[in-house]
């Protein structure tokens, strides 16, 4: 300030000084090198195992639901020698497997052998964190899992494994999208089980008016999303080519879902609470009639979180839109198992993972539906998985299974996220679905970007 | 702690004037001092460093310039984690300090001691609570259903945990934990600010005519000043770097708060997920610039570490 009030002697030196300070400023800003991180060479090089010790003890990273199957592999194989943790597995958009890799990745020492995981991990997984890295996730296919186990896996369920021509997991489960109602309720009101969407919304809105209070679906879970607009085939997560997401929210196939829901929640059929949130079971669940989701809703939903009494919950197959060429529906998680590339004991952790995926002794009996083709067939052929429901559950499962959609790819960030922060509070605060699509269409394309995308909203 | 630093300062020790008080202590004070400099060293200096090293640097170690800077100021997520931290700094801060002066004053002058130092251990006690558990207490405090104040959530339109945690709610709830958890610590300190006043300039005040509020503005506030600039420095640091609340709400909420409402968690979403820990050191630049400019600006218009009294 003061330099430039006083009329100073050496006054002519001073922009001299100035300009040089800039030209050297300049200079240095030129010779910086970018702040963009390095894109790894994908899958650059074979996977070279460390050196394997046979008797090496290996470490399980497991969900809680998943926690008795490793313990039952445990006690049917009493020589294994199993280090058991048990983590949140991912679930909600969770990123603690994501973050304690990348410290093991920076530590370089620490990894699990083998890890329960979301299909959101295997994007990150079979890929490298850091330019020194390896990817955390071994490629089953190379040598460590035959060919003709990974054919048998149900159509369509690993491709959430696959990146670059390898496969990184072995799918636990498939949770298809099918239409759950309440038998008892639906058949003592005498309402026929809707096959459309506009019937579905019909049924709905004369629910709400006779029946005011009942339900027919909710919208407020983080992953209400995958139930209704992955089942529309709305192009909201759509790889076009590994790096180019098309996300546009304005797509017919996408507003015709939002219209129809913002109908059914202002008549309050449709609950902009989440199944899963507070407080929910305690003062709506003898309230559901209907509700669209995915196949574990049955045990999980109804018989454990809502307790709703054996045979009154029924499965329909997904619904259809009028003009849809082919029946499509969406897929709510559905769990994978890992192998880490720096296990030093590959074969114990393949024997572990090949067990919980495929074997009938544990897919069988498992609380969801297995992914694993034969295991599946067992599962339906055991009564204990069909005796809570009304009517046999098993085509409507087989169908739906075959009619996930896969235009609503992987991404390396969760489509919870843009959905629980953006939309979900949007709803809970009064606005339409419809009015929020723009914000949510922003708040999923500017995810993208930062995750290394291109982004299209076209 | 380091509170106990001042307290000969303000005492007041016949010091003279226009000397450079003297200080004697000879090697005992240096050993005195070792332990904490080598922690410093290792989990405070050489970790800032490190930061600043890679806030410069790229993930292949070549100097960036301010391009990690200018990189993390254009992410959609930067401005937006500011302005929220900025909004509930300035209530936290308001909040704090009007409160707990207020309360300290109540507690040192106005209520009979018994009752003065059961209110004291009444406020103190949320902060012994550590940081997580507190906000714990909180989920079930905003959730209407469970909560013992569920009246008043619903008298406010809260019909739900969801409807609670409304994006435009979070600073007030985030003021409320912060101030439940900390400012009972403060009221203890402050109280013990009101303590050192001599009892002679006090019954001078009362000699002189001045009543509760004249004595409490004009001689107790004045004569703490430093106590509350102190305050409010460590207030600040402290609120700028607001992450385990959010984060907890985050997942509390299933994601019903932003994973990136505060700069901090900005920061621990670009290390451990997005694996640039490059630009998260940048985030904490701006945060750590942002802190020291606020406390040199204090330290200097309050004189807070002048030695004599004027």
């Amino acid at each position: 300030m003061k330099a430039f009030r006083s009329p100073n002697r050496n006054a002519g030196a001073r922009p001299a000084r100035a300009i040089a300070v800039l030209v050297v400023v300049a200079l240095a800003l030129a010779g910086c090198a970018s702040a963009k991180q390095s894109t790894s060479s994908a899958g650059a090089g074979a996977f070279k195992p460390v050196t394997q010790d046979a008797s090496a003890k290996i470490t399980v990273w497991t969900d809680s639901t998943r926690l008795p199957e490793v313990q039952q592999y445990q006690k049917l194989h009493p020589s294994a020698k199993l280090n058991i943790v048990t983590y949140d597995g991912g679930a909600d958009g969770s990123t603690y497997l994501q973050s304690k890799i990348q410290l093991f990745d920076r530590a370089g020492k620490g990894w699990p052998d083998v890890v329960f995981g979301s299909p959101t991990d295997v994007t990150w997984a079979s890929q490298p964190t850091n330019p020194s890295a390896v990817p955390f996730a071994a490629p089953l296919d190379e040598s460590l899992v035959p060919k003709a186990t990974l054919d048998n896996f149900a159509k369509g369920s690993l491709s959430p494994c696959q990146y670059n021509g390898h496969t990184y997991c072995m799918r636990n489960d498939i949770a298809q999208v099918v239409l759950w109602y309440n038998k008892t309720l639906l058949d003592g009101w005498g309402y026929q089980v809707p096959t459309t969407w506009p019937e579905y919304q019909a049924l709905g809105l004369k629910i709400a008016k006779e029946h005011p209070g009942y339900l027919v679906g909710a919208v407020g879970d983080t992953n209400s999303q995958e139930s209704y607009f992955w089942s529309s085939q709305c192009p909201a997560f759509q790889l076009t080519d590994p790096t180019t997401l098309r996300v546009n929210l304005q797509d017919p196939r996408c507003t015709r879902t939002a219209s129809l829901l913002d109908s059914l929640i202002s008549a309050k059929a449709v609950s902009t609470q989440g199944f899963f949130s507070q407080g929910f079971a305690k003062d709506s669940a003898s309230k559901v009639a209907m509700a669209y989701g995915p196949s574990w809703y049955g045990q999980y939903l109804f018989n454990a979180a809502f307790k709703t009494p054996a045979g009154q919950i029924a499965a329909a197959a997904p619904l259809t839109w009028p003009g849809d060429s082919s029946p499509a529906t969406g897929n709510v998680g559905g769990g994978l198992w890992m192998i880490s590339s720096h296990s030093a004991n590959l074969k114990a952790a393949t024997d572990v993972v090949t067990w919980l995926t495929t074997s009938d002794a544990n897919q069988g009996s498992a609380p969801t539906y297995p992914a694993y083709g034969p295991a599946a067939k067992t599962w339906l052929a055991n009564p204990v998985n069909k005796k809570y429901f009304a009517t046999d559950i098993s085509s409507v499962f087989q169908q739906a299974a075959n009619e996930v959609w896969t235009g609503w790819s992987n991404t390396k960030f969760s489509d919870a996220t843009a959905w629980s922060s953006i939309v979900l509070p949007g709803l809970t605060s009064g606005k339409s679905l419809t009015s929020l699509l723009p914000s949510w269409q922003k708040a999923i394309s500017n995810e993208a970007k930062v995750n290394g995308y291109k982004v299209t909203n076209q | 702690m380091t509170l106990v630093a001042f307290q000969p300062t303000s005492k007041g020790a016949p010091s003279r004037r226009g000397v450079k008080p003297r200080r004697e202590g000879g090697i005992a004070s240096y050993f005195f001092v070792a332990g904490y400099t080598v922690l410093l060293v290792a989990f405070g200096i050489f970790p800032t460093c490190y930061a600043i090293y890679l806030a410069f640097t790229n993930d292949r170690g070549q100097f960036a310039g301010v391009n990690q800077f200018s990189k993390v100021a254009r992410d959609y997520r930067f401005l937006p984690a500011f302005e929220n931290i900025a909004v509930y700094l300035v209530m936290w801060l308001v909040l704090l300090v009007v409160m707990t002066v207020l309360a300290a004053v109540a507690l040192r002058s106005w209520v009979r001691p018994g009752m003065s130092s059961l209110l004291r251990f009444l406020f103190y006690l949320p902060g012994a609570l550590a940081g997580v558990a507190s906000v714990l207490v909180w989920l079930f405090m905003l959730d209407p259903d469970v909560s013992p104040a569920g009246k008043l959530l619903r008298a406010l339109g809260d019909n739900s945990f969801a409807a609670t945690l409304n994006p435009s709610h979070l600073p007030v709830i985030f003021v409320l934990i912060a101030f439940w958890t900390g400012a009972g610590g403060w009221i203890v300190v402050m109280y013990g600010a009101l303590n050192n006043i001599p009892d002679e300039v006090l019954e001078a005040a009362r000699m002189d005519g001045a009543g509760r509020w004249q004595t409490a503005r004009q001689i107790q506030i004045p004569m703490i000043r430093k106590w509350i600039t102190y305050m409010s420095i460590l207030a600040f640091a402290a609120g700028t770097q607001l992450f385990i609340e959010p984060q907890l709400l985050q997942t509390a909420s299933l994601g019903r708060v932003s994973s990136t409402w505060s700069p901090n968690q900005l920061a621990y979403v670009y290390a451990f997920q997005q694996g640039d820990f490059n630009g998260a050191a940048a985030i904490s630049i701006f945060l750590l610039v942002l802190g020291l400019a606020c406390a040199g600006v204090l330290v200097t218009r309050s004189a807070l570490f002048k030695l004599e009294d004027q």
